[in-house]
């Protein structure tokens, strides 16, 4: 029984919600806009929104400059890996929380997520002391492990709360089948879990991908990406507005992309728990 | 009814998860601890021994500490203020029957998705910049003097260019809290003749305490300890620094490891206190 | 079994250092800056001669700072060259982590040097990086307004004269600021401008006993002759405004003068991106005629960490990258006015080069800087806009932060000197120098 709305009420939430929308994503929309101009065009009195000679030239001088898609391979691999590594460490973790729940299980769960308070900057000195000392400077194994450290608290508790929803009767049911845990759990319960664990998934990807410390701190040539990439277009000599806005729209485009093709798995999934 | 079989196989499987992030927390914190009790100049030939409770003592006399404890807070709660309060309007309104709600939802989402060097960037660059940004057109335009954003509007500045960031993750979660919300309850109510703003206080809100809850604790955690934007946008300058920037410049730019160290106790503290106040509503809220 | 994994780490090491020989790739940390950028461009040209791959980390100034000093106090080997400044290398040399540069072949000339780009990027008299291109600060102003407002620019102003000129260029009507300079927080930004121009107040940073000296009527006579000029000649903000942001309002015609790097000169003159290129008089920097101008020394430098495995490749590349055979190359390939600057006696010699509108003013300004006596009272450091030592950096960039919240009217200047002098001696004593 859908709420009965008059066509101009319609048109009024319409307006209001495409201003706002365009509001909130007009910054972005000006740095791709800005990125075909001119340096001169940029920065010219009155702003050009559309009527400019709209020129490529920003993302050729930015392509020569750097290699784009070694950055954005290592971007991938390295989001994508430890996003993979930490779902592979965290289901289990989840199954125990969700189905074997104890009273220390709310109280280990907060625990994790404290881990995430640890200011980043105060322990630069140990964590890079200690990457050299396991040769794993400057590699993308050794990023896949830091920022799967750094999410598995949010993949546990994203986990955690679609595990829950899943009524534990139907998981009784293929024990009393004889299935094993490892059947259970790979079986059963991930096939019923794929909503949340793609939204996780999803999240995960993201948080990883935009991660700007670490990824800058502990790469040098090799495996750094986009946000090493970014580093060296901010504040040049001289305000390049239109290659800073290349290289901006350059840095999240794929990121940008994958969350729109996605939007509708990443939000389902996207509640922590927060509707019962 | 689990039985002791599957509680000795779930304390297993916990196990790869509970040790990783043990040995994450105790490696960095062991050492940070360490060199807080130690005179640790990396330019100055690295370790110059033990100085007890020196580091302490010296990082909270600075005359930078306590603004910089403040300039947390009033950041972190700013941009839960503003994301909370604007998500849920923002939910409200993309619940409503209109057209286009999907592309709606594309463009208010997009924000999360940028990385947050190249949101400071734009911002300060594009936007605030008081002689080429477009609110100096803007202003300018409607014949008022352009604010220098940076220097005069620095706190501001930061927690507008945040809570732009994380205002698409709160609206997200609120509403799909909002979609979950029984529908005929609803308009039970709207039969009682109930106004909108009654609905709101009375059914709406109370049913949004746990999606609340929640943003208000995931954010709190990123918040506490956002890097890039201060770096970008005013490097420290004008009162923006937080702790975790005044432990940046003891590291990095004073390069007085022992130092920042005991900065890194101090905002482990803090993020404890703010921790425990979180877990009192938290834990409230999500036992129900 | 287990000689078989031994035969495979033979064969792996044989492979691995067999592989170095031919076709060794280095990987260089360097800043963002034009001539640097152009710099890798011409990568491949070294490629070509010597068979050696280069790998890049381009940063941005601040970052690079931050990821080569990590880099450099952990021995992390994370880069084989590593671009600093004359600030860092004194430092860094002192400590033994840089390659000696002494031994650079006899074609390279490495007498020729600029003497005083060699002495600041030297410790003990060894040279610890080669310079890519060196600055120091001059006038640049705009021969036509200047005569617009009826003055005469000389070959050396004093402060005095340049306060008027500014207050009389300015023409807010037309969105014209008698003077741009540096208000911007950061030790290498405004913190650089104001403690250079402090040396030709009679300030300094330091006493002998290593007391800071923020306290004394020269501080606040630099401190207040600079916001009372800025007030009414400079432009809106300029507390924010650093290199960029300045060289951006002179290339748009909304400066009359600009007290900043000499590499700017050839930003400015640069009809491509300056709307202003055929107006640009050049002079020294302004002094107060106690015997010490107002301009700074710097040079972005390359050098090779200790310890690397690749020491013999880096040092090629330093050669080839500083040599005069590059300064050809980018003269021949894009105007005698693209060279790096600053770092050559030879450059200044070569006529084609003194053809250049900013050629000898850069080079006086390049010699009328003294690292080693900067200051009209003694001083117990070594460097003209900073204390070549390891606190500087951080001492320096919380004072101009301090600097910067007065410049924009947050606080006073005598409030934002007292909190100079109490975060400067804190550190000093953290450090353990008082």
């Amino acid at each position: 029984m859908a709420r009965a709305v008059t066509t101009q009420r319609k048109a009024f939430n319409t307006l209001l919600a495409w201003g706002i929308g365009l509001g909130i994503f007009f910054p972005i929309l000006w740095t791709i806009l800005t990125s075909f101009k001119t340096e001169g065009q940029a920065i010219a009195d009155p702003p050009l929104f559309l009527m400019f000679d709209w020129t490529l030239e920003n993302y050729a001088v930015v392509q020569e400059r750097s290699d784009y898609m070694k950055f954005l391979t290592n971007s991938v691999v390295i989001a994508g890996g430890s996003t993979l590594l930490g779902i592979l460490i965290a289901i289990p973790a989840a199954w125990s929380m969700a189905f074997v729940p104890s009273k220390r299980t709310k109280d280990i769960l907060l625990w994790m997520l404290s881990t995430k308070m640890l200011p980043a900057v105060g322990v630069l000195y140990p964590i890079y002391l200690l990457f050299i000392e396991l040769g794993i400077l400057d590699t993308r194994t050794g990023l896949v492990v830091v920022l799967m450290l750094i999410n598995l608290p949010i993949i546990v508790w994203m986990l955690y709360t679609y595990f829950r929803e899943i009524p534990s009767e139907i998981l009784e049911a293929a024990r009393m089948d004889g299935a094993s845990l490892k059947s259970e759990i790979l079986y059963v319960l991930t096939p019923m879990a794929i909503p949340g664990i793609a939204s996780t998934i999803l999240l995960n990807f993201i948080l990883a991908w935009n991660e700007a410390f670490w990824t800058l701190n502990l790469t040098a040539a090799k495996a750094a990406p986009l946000t090493a990439f970014i580093a060296s277009y901010s504040s040049p000599e001289g305000l390049f507005y239109a290659k800073l806005s290349a290289a901006s729209t350059m840095a999240i485009a794929p990121i940008l992309i994958l969350g729109w093709f996605s939007q509708k798995q990443l939000v389902r999934g996207l509640t922590f728990g927060a509707v019962k | 009814m689990a039985t002791q079989h599957s509680r000795s196989a779930a304390r297993f499987m916990m196990a790869p998860a509970v040790v990783l992030l043990l040995g994450w927390m105790l490696v960095p914190l062991t050492m940070t601890l360490y060199f807080s009790f130690k005179k640790y100049l990396p330019l100055r030939g690295g370790d110059l021994g033990w100085v007890g409770f020196d580091n302490y003592v010296r990082f909270v006399s600075s005359s930078s500490f306590w603004p910089s404890v403040q300039t947390t807070l009033v950041i972190v709660g700013g941009v839960l203020a503003i994301t909370l309060v604007l998500g849920t309007l923002l939910a409200l309104l993309l619940d409503q029957p209109m057209w286009g709600q999907g592309i709606v939802r594309i463009l208010v989402i997009a924000p999360f998705f940028v990385m947050p060097t190249v949101s400071a960037l734009i911002w300060k660059n594009m936007f605030m910049d008081p002689n080429y940004g477009l609110f100096s057109y803007l202003w300018e335009f409607f014949g008022a003097e352009p604010i220098q954003w940076m220097s005069q509007a620095s706190l501001t500045s930061i927690v507008i260019i945040v809570s732009w960031q994380w205002l698409p993750f709160a609206t997200l979660i609120l509403l799909t809290a909002i979609q979950s919300l029984d529908s005929e309850q609803l308009e039970a109510s709207e039969m009682d003749g109930a106004t909108t703003i009654k609905r709101f206080w009375h059914i709406i809100l109370p049913h949004l305490s746990r999606a609340m809850t929640v943003v208000l604790l995931i954010q709190t955690i990123f918040l506490l300890s956002i890097f890039a934007e201060i770096f970008v946008t005013t490097g420290g300058a004008f009162g923006s620094k937080t702790l975790t920037y005044l432990i940046f410049q003891r590291v990095l730019e004073s390069q007085n490891v022992g130092l920042g160290s005991a900065g890194g106790v101090y905002a482990i503290i803090l993020a404890n206190i703010v921790a425990i106040f979180l877990m009192r509503i938290v834990g409230k809220n999500l036992d129900k | 079994m287990i000689r078989k994994t031994a035969i495979q780490a033979a064969i792996a090491l044989s492979i691995a250092t067999s592989g170095a020989a031919f076709a060794e790739t280095i990987t260089i940390a360097t800043v963002n800056n034009g001539d640097m950028v152009r710099m890798q461009g011409y990568t491949d040209t070294f490629t070509a001669q010597t068979g050696i791959d280069v790998e890049w980390v381009t940063l941005e100034e601040n970052v690079l700072r931050q990821r080569v000093t990590t880099d450099i106090t952990t021995k992390g080997g994370a880069f084989d060259i590593m671009t600093i400044g004359m600030y860092e290398t004194p430092i860094w040399g002192s400590n033994g982590w840089l390659v000696s540069l002494d031994d650079l072949s006899a074609e390279y000339d490495a007498a020729d040097i600029l003497p005083a780009m060699a002495g600041g990027l030297s410790h003990d008299g060894t040279l610890f990086a080669a310079p890519f291109y060196g600055e120091s600060s001059m006038v640049m102003y705009r021969t036509d307004l200047m005569e617009k407002a009826g003055l005469e620019m000389p070959d050396a102003p004093s402060w005095a004269f340049i306060a008027k000129a500014a207050r009389e260029m300015t023409d807010r009507d037309n969105d014209i600021n008698g003077i741009c300079l540096r208000g911007k927080a950061g030790w290498g930004e405004g913190g650089a401008f104001i403690t250079a121009m402090s040396n030709s107040f009679g300030a300094r940073w330091f006493d002998e006993n290593w007391d800071a000296q923020f306290d004394t009527r020269e501080w606040s006579d630099t401190l207040n002759f600079y916001v009372n000029m800025m007030e009414d000649a400079g432009p809106a903000g300029y507390a924010t405004n650093g290199f960029n942001e300045n060289l951006s309002l002179f290339q748009q015609g909304k400066c009359g003068m600009w007290i900043d790097a000499t590499v700017a000169a050839s930003f400015v003159t640069n009809p491509n991106d300056s709307t202003v290129a055929d107006k640009v008089g050049f002079t020294l920097a302004p002094d107060n005629g106690l015997g010490v101008r107002s301009n700074w020394l710097w040079a972005w430098a390359l050098a090779i960490p200790a310890g690397t495995q690749k020491e013999a490749s880096a040092k090629q590349f330093i050669e080839w990258a500083t040599s005069k055979d590059y300064i050809e190359l980018v003269a021949a390939n894009e105007g005698w006015a693209n060279v790096p600057p600053g770092a050559r006696q030879s450059l200044y010699a070569n006529p084609d080069y003194q053809a250049v509108p900013f050629a000898q003013k850069t080079l006086d300004s390049i010699l009328s800087a003294d690292p080693t006596n900067s200051t009209v009272d003694p001083s117990p450091y070594v460097g003209v806009q900073f204390a070549a030592i390891p606190e500087f950096a951080g001492i320096a960039t919380e004072v101009s932060q301090e600097f910067s919240a007065a410049y924009a009217g947050q606080q006073t200047v005598a409030e934002a000197l007292a909190k100079a002098q109490a975060i400067t001696n804190d550190a000093m004593e953290a450090a353990g120098y008082r």
